[in-house]
């Protein structure tokens, strides 16, 4: 602690000890938060049920997403991703995740939502295995936290099932 | 800066610091913003550097006492002699 550098030096060191600390006890404080997320998603139209000329098949549907995510956000929440996969088994694999839709939640304020939306990515299967197919519609979620560890977690909905023709 | 002085100015460091961290988080907490517990913690770092860093004058108040050149002189280093012989009359 002799010059002026050596003081710099120490000042820096310790500063960022301290902050790492407290950036740790902030993610910590995170666990203290109970989060009860709830959401309905509702199938209201199914626009075009074909198969496609390569042989797999394709279906594009309009969704309603009614979600409340607030629960998830803490002081210490960056931003929230989303995303709602049709999820179903078949004999050629045990689980098929297709991703239908997805967001990124920036805030609090925009954590509760309903939207009509139709799939924003393409729902096709593996396949010609989605006539009559029974399926769950599942919201997962990944918190971004500021500091701390990300994590994720999902509400499966079940009980939808897709027409027995192609239309 | 003196002895006493950088005891000291460490000790300010660390305490200084310590204080902005828990005031800082505690506020952040509170008033569960993010920024807020950041803008404290910059705050109080910038502080302890402006507190700690220079080489204030009450860093200085225990200055080293020396002898005066004069007086030095008065009384010659002892004269050096075989080691061996010093230890054992110090016994």
């Amino acid at each position: 602690m002799h010059s002026f550098g050596y003081r710099a030096n120490a000042l820096l060191t310790f500063a960022v000890t301290a902050l790492a600390f407290v950036c740790a006890i902030s993610s910590f404080s995170d666990k203290f938060s109970n989060q009860n997320p709830s959401v309905e998603i509702q199938i209201l139209n199914i626009n075009r049920f074909k198969k496609q000329s390569h042989g797999n098949d394709e279906v594009s549907l309009t969704l309603d997403i009614n979600a409340d995510l607030q629960s998830l956000f803490t002081w210490n929440t960056k931003q929230v991703f989303v995303f709602v996969a049709a999820e179903y088994e078949t004999p050629k694999n045990s689980l098929n995740q297709v991703s239908l839709w997805d967001a990124i939640i920036p805030a609090k304020e925009h954590a509760k939502f309903r939207i009509q939306v139709s799939n924003k990515y393409r729902f096709i299967d593996q396949g010609q295995n989605l006539r009559g197919k029974e399926f769950n519609l599942t919201l997962h979620w990944h918190v971004m936290p500021k500091t701390g560890k990300m994590f994720a977690d999902k509400i499966v909905t079940s009980g939808y099932s897709l027409p027995d023709a192609y239309r | 800066m003196d002895w006493q002085g950088q005891k000291l100015a460490e000790l300010l460091m660390q305490i200084l610091l310590l204080i902005a961290a828990v005031v800082s988080f505690v506020v952040g907490y509170a008033t569960a913003s993010f920024r807020t517990m950041m803008l404290i913690y910059a705050g109080g770092v910038v502080l302890t550097t402006l507190i700690t860093v220079p080489n204030w004058p009450f860093f200085n108040r225990h200055p080293l006492k020396w002898l005066d050149p004069s007086e030095a002189e008065k009384h010659p280093k002892p004269e050096v002699v075989l080691s061996s012989k010093k230890k054992s009359s110090k016994k």
